[in-house]
Parts: structure tokens; C-alpha cells; sequence
């Protein structure tokens, strides 16, 4: 249990996907004008995130990796079909963002106008597919951890668009270099920021 | 969505036929440059112009393969814009990316292994770069292939310029190189210079291309935001 609460932690503030990896900057930078449709792209980013990396841990672990066929037949052992990774997880992926843009189409049409083109943008949201491929790389042991992590990811991102969303909404009633409105201070801002959240790298769980 | 795009293609179907280098397919290739640059003015792309831009030979590879792909992305999904449904249009255009995706990274494996290696992560992650759904979903979709070709060099050139300017930048000022080769000679680090390591680590390449907006939008003020 303990073990799934430092995953949890860990891909929230250390590990997290914006200030740590960089994943994810195109939505986050042009979503954040306000809270409010921050907020509601970060609740898309959790949602997503939650479903597609356990169910990518499950076509890994039973599909994709060498051996992984074994419950078919033994004849299966030898077979390896990660090189088909990259496809099966972006497959998954764009299914369930489809998923999740009719919902919201239907139950959220307000939010859906606000959103525009970046709803169907979360499946190339690179943390979405960049979620998939640590958990990959990382051999989570259960599915649990791998849920965990994708949450943990997922809450770590909303944040990180919550706090830059907030910085845009104040920094509009300051005087900023006309050239440097908008996208230009966004950027330095979030350097700012990334350079205060490697203080947590060094942490240990 | 879909009727729209629907209207759109046939809008331009019937346009009568013009020569290939006419003045309105020109501007598909010289806007991304600067009115309509991917990064600095769509926000497109720009996960890959941060993590890899440590070195200017791996943002040479990178914005190579970018532009493989976006050719080739652009010109099949162009092709095939008026049969794909539109509910299920983003997993076409993920498919084919990725088939793309997939071909370029078996080519850099076999011909610039150290690069490849490198790059890692960040050539799977050219599948979900958002430039090239950007440009599937808004261009392609809704032009002839040649037209959609044009878009997808000029969309990649506009990508390389400022992903190999911010290389040039972090490599020069990180490790005193450039491609490999020492540029800031010994004398200068005797007299107390030194490589600025905060360049090599991600947020300052997010400073870095703060900072080219900035001079961007100096000179090109049209572009400038109310707030």
C-alpha cells in the first residue's frame, strides 16, 4: 500500500510530467489562459491518463512483451511484438480520447466550445503517450502501481496547468514588454517554475 | 466538424486549376516561417524543441524526421481526406503518423545509431507531436496533396529555424561547441571562463524560446497579444 502512495506522490512532484519531462507543453501552454478551462482540460488529462496506462500495462504485459502470448499456447514463448509498442499504445489512446471528447460534447457543451481543438489534441497530448512509454520503461510489478502512477502523473500535470493558468489570470494587470504578452512570458514563467520544482528531483521515495 | 470539413474540401475542388508556384501556394511555404510559425505563434511542437535541443546535430536529425513524417503524413491523410469518417478521422491520422513514425526510427537505427540513441524517447514522441496532427487536422484535411505538401515543408522549416536556432544557442553558451566542435577556445577558459550548465538543463530551453518570441514579436508587431 505504502508503495503505491510514494508512486502516487512521486509522479505528482518529483517525477512530474510538465516541470520534470517537459510532456505535454503544447496543451498546457495554450489551455492556461484561464482557470477555469485549465481546470477542465487537467480533469480530461487525470481521466485519460487513469484509463489508457493500466489498460496499456494489460496489451503490454499480455500482448506486446517477448513471452507475453504464453496464455494462448506455449508455442507462443518466443514471440516478441514490442516493436508494434508505439502503435497499439497511440491506438488506445485516440480510442478513449474519442471516448471522452462525446461525453463531454454531451454533457459539458460549454466546456467543449472552450476547449476547441484541444480536445481532440489530449491524443497527442505527448504526456498521454509519454505515460505509456515510462510505464514501459519502468516495469511497474501490478497493475495497481501502474494506476497509480498514471493517476499520480495525471494529478501532477493538473497542477502544473491549475498554477500557470492562476500566474496568467494575476500577471494580465501587470506591465509587461508589449512583445513579451502572452506566449513569451509563459514561457519564461514556466522556466522559472521548472527551475523550482528540480528542488524535489533530489528527493527520494 | 464534419460537415464543415466536407464544404471545405468541396470548396476547394472546384476551384479551376492553378499553376504549382502561384503566389497563394508560395505563402504555404513562407507564413510558417514567421507569421505563423508552428512554435512561436501556433504553440505546436514544443515538447520536442525543449528536450532535444542540448545538441544542434540531434535538432538537425530531429527536424529531418519531422519533416519525413509530416510530408508523408500530410500527403496520405490529403489523399484519403474524403473517404475517412469523421468520427473516427483521429485514429486514421494516428495510424498512418505512427506507420511513419515507426519507418523513421528503423532508418535512423540503421544509418545515425548514436543519434538515434540519443534522441530515444523523442522519436516515438514524433508521433505525438502536435504539429503534425495540428496540420492533418487543419490542413490536410481539407486540401488537395499538393497543396498539403507545400503546408508540410513550409510547417517543418518554420519548426527546424527555431528548433536549430535554440540549439545553436544551448550548445554554444552549455558546452562551448557547436556540432561537435569546440568554438570557445582554451585561452578564453584560462582566463576564468565557464560553460553555463544551467543551459543544458530543460527550463532554460524554455527561456530560450521565451526569449526568441521576444525578439520575434519586437520586430514583427502584428503578432503581438492584448494581454
Amino acid at each position: 500500500m505504502l508503495d503505491l502512495v510514494n508512486i502516487f506522490v512521486k509522479g505528482i512532484f518529483i517525477e512530474n510530467m510538465i516541470f520534470a519531462y517537459f510532456l505535454g507543453m503544447c496543451s498546457y501552454l495554450a489551455v492556461s489562459k484561464t482557470v477555469k478551462t485549465g481546470v477542465g482540460l487537467g480533469f480530461a488529462v487525470i481521466f485519460v491518463l487513469g484509463i489508457t496506462v493500466p489498460v496499456n500495462y494489460l496489451i503490454e504485459n499480455y500482448v506486446l512483451k517477448e513471452g507475453a502470448l504464453i496464455w494462448l499456447d506455449d508455442s507462443f514463448a518466443t514471440i516478441d511484438l514490442s516493436f508494434l509498442s508505439f502503435i497499439m499504445f497511440i491506438a488506445v489512446i485516440a480510442s478513449m480520447v474519442q471516448l471522452v471528447e462525446m461525453a463531454v460534447e454531451k454533457f459539458a457543451p460549454a466546456l467543449y466550445g472552450a476547449l476547441g481543438i484541444f480536445l481532440p489534441l489530449i491524443a497527442v497530448n505527448c504526456s498521454i503517450l509519454g505515460g505509456a512509454l515510462f510505464m514501459q520503461e519502468r516495469q511497474y510489478s501490478t497493475i495497481a502501481e501502474a494506476t497509480s502512477f498514471g493517476l499520480g502523473s495525471g494529478v501532477g500535470w493538473f497542477l502544473a496547468i491549475v498554477a500557470i493558468a492562476a500566474i496568467r489570470e494575476k500577471i494580465k494587470y501587470s506591465n509587461i514588454p508589449p512583445a513579451l504578452r502572452g506566449l513569451g512570458i509563459t514561457f519564461i514563467i514556466t522556466g522559472l517554475m521548472g527551475v523550482a520544482f528540480m528542488a524535489f528531483m533530489g528527493i527520494e521515495l | 466538424m464534419s460537415t464543415e470539413v466536407k464544404e471545405a474540401a468541396a470548396a476547394v475542388v472546384k476551384e479551376p486549376s492553378e499553376p504549382l508556384f502561384s503566389k497563394r501556394n508560395k505563402s504555404l511555404l513562407t507564413d510558417p516561417l514567421n507569421d505563423s510559425n508552428p512554435i512561436t505563434v501556433q504553440v505546436l511542437g514544443i515538447c520536442s524543441a525543449l528536450a532535444i535541443t542540448v545538441q544542434v546535430k540531434q535538432a538537425i536529425v530531429m527536424s529531418l524526421s519531422v519533416l519525413a513524417v509530416m510530408i508523408g503524413g500530410n500527403l496520405i491523410i490529403s489523399l484519403i481526406r474524403n473517404v475517412i469518417p469523421s468520427r473516427i478521422r483521429i485514429i486514421v491520422q494516428l495510424v498512418v503518423v505512427a506507420s511513419l513514425v515507426i519507418l523513421v526510427d528503423q532508418v535512423l537505427k540503421a544509418y545515425v545509431y548514436d543519434v538515434s540513441k540519443a534522441l530515444s524517447v523523442f522519436v516515438g514522441l514524433i508521433i505525438t507531436n502536435c504539429i503534425i496532427m495540428g496540420r492533418l487536422e487543419a490542413f490536410a484535411l481539407a486540401n488537395k496533396p499538393w497543396r498539403s505538401i507545400l503546408d508540410a515543408i513550409g510547417n517543418a522549416a518554420g519548426y527546424a529555424w527555431i528548433l536549430i536556432a535554440v540549439a545553436v544557442v544551448r550548445e554554444l553558451f552549455g558546452s562551448g561547441t557547436l556540432m561537435g566542435y569546440k568554438l570557445v577556445p582554451d585561452a578564453v577558459f584560462e582566463m576564468g571562463y565557464m560553460n553555463n550548465n544551467m543551459m543544458i538543463l530543460p527550463p532554460m530551453a524554455l527561456i530560450t524560446v521565451g526569449i526568441i518570441i521576444w525578439i520575434q514579436r519586437s520586430k514583427n508587431t502584428a503578432l503581438i497579444e492584448e494581454n
